[in-house]
């Protein structure tokens, strides 16, 4: 499930910007691609894709710096609702 | 308490009324359509929700909300110490509101025109108190962008201005005042970039991307001439260069083509999901739109 949500992320990521490389731990703000347009995509795909609603508290820049972080965010959310 | 009154809720006006509301004043929010009006809660629940992880403040946002008071009739407008107006960019329409205006709110209140091309002279003239109004253009999106243009009209008073000029330092805003004059500054500079832009297309001298991408690599703009055209709505750029070509009486204003066809199809940019560009549910472009005219 973990490298699912890994994948689809880096996959939702890759489809914006495909000439660029991210490794799951590469913080994609100081790369320099994310505008506020594309941390709102984000987190528009990720509420979607995955089913779940992310709470305002969690709607912090550190949660979305990296693939790895995006994916526990999920994950965390899951087992929140009990869909671990 | 400030109270102001926003009329229109489309992108500058749900802008607004956001930027009000979480800035601690009472907002009116008006539009003609009860389904645009819900359209734009939910669009500022959203983007109230983003603010921190888009590096502004975090926002509280049921109290947000609950500052905002919506409707259809001017009448809400009787305790409004601003009116801030941000309907279609079209002067027939901003013509038959005013004298609306004049009868629904109180005598103090002052009429801030956000306009991006119309000269505020002219909208003072069909008001009874030319002296409350003026203009200050807000710039897109409204809650994350500090700079406004503040264009007081010909019979501006000094009061209209200072008062104005409290309640945008109270937004978070930073006025820039110029002239009176069609399209101020930023947009009659920026309309013609954008229609020279969108000449290139129907010309078939390059595609959007590519329009673009010279913008974004060359200059080291964010966001390239056509893409800014989806953002603003290719209906607005449209509107505004043809406000541009009035006032003039230049040919050098002359809209483009393709922005015509384009807006009588409904390619209207992000809004209707598809300009220049087309985009996905989660508001990603996905490719450039076909091009409604071949060159």
């Amino acid at each position: 499930m973990d490298n699912d949500v890994r994948a689809q992320i880096h996959g939702f990521i890759a489809s914006r910007y495909p000439h660029a490389s991210i490794g799951d731990d590469e913080d994609i703000f100081s790369l320099g691609f994310v505008n506020s347009l594309f941390a709102m995509e984000l987190v528009m795909f990720i509420e979607k894709n995955f089913n779940i609603r992310i709470p305002n508290e969690e709607l912090r820049i550190d949660n979305f710096r990296t693939t790895t972080r995006m994916a526990e965010l999920v994950e965390r959310q899951a087992v929140a609702v009990g869909q671990g | 308490m400030t109270t102001v009154g926003v009329l229109g809720a489309g992108v500058m006006g749900t802008g607004v009324a956001q930027n009000l509301a979480q800035t601690g004043h009472r907002v009116v929010l008006i539009d003609l359509s009860p389904h645009i009006l819900e359209h734009a809660l939910a669009q500022i629940e959203r983007e109230a929700r983003m603010s921190r992880l888009l590096g502004g403040p975090a926002v509280d946002v049921p109290s947000v909300l609950s500052a905002i008071t919506t409707g259809t009739e001017p009448d809400l407008l009787a305790e409004a110490d601003f009116v801030i107006e941000n309907i279609t960019e079209d002067w027939d329409r901003k013509r038959r509101l005013y004298p609306t205006l004049d009868r629904a709110c109180p005598p103090g209140t002052i009429y801030v025109v956000n306009t991006s091309a119309i000269p505020i002279t002219k909208v003072a003239s069909v008001t009874s108190r030319p002296e409350q109004v003026i203009g200050v253009h807000f710039m897109n999106p409204v809650p994350m962008k500090e700079a406004v243009e503040l264009i007081p009209g010909y019979h501006t008073s000094a009061r209209t201005i200072q008062r104005t000029r409290a309640l945008l330092t109270a937004m978070g805003k930073k006025a820039i005042e110029v002239k009176d004059s069609c399209g101020f500054v930023s947009n009659r500079v920026l309309m013609l970039t954008v229609n020279e832009a969108a000449y290139l297309v129907y010309e078939g001298v390059a595609s959007a991307e590519t329009v673009d991408e010279v913008f974004r690599s060359c200059f080291g703009h964010p966001m390239g001439p056509l893409e800014t055209a989806d953002l603003i709505g290719v209906d607005t750029i449209l509107y505004s260069v043809e406000v541009l070509y009035q006032e003039f009486a230049d040919s050098k204003y002359r809209p483009c083509p393709l922005l015509r066809q384009m807006t009588d199809a409904g390619l209207h940019g992000r809004k209707t999901g598809k300009g220049f560009y087309s985009y996905d549910e989660y508001g990603r472009a996905i490719r450039a739109a076909d091009r409604a005219v071949a060159a």
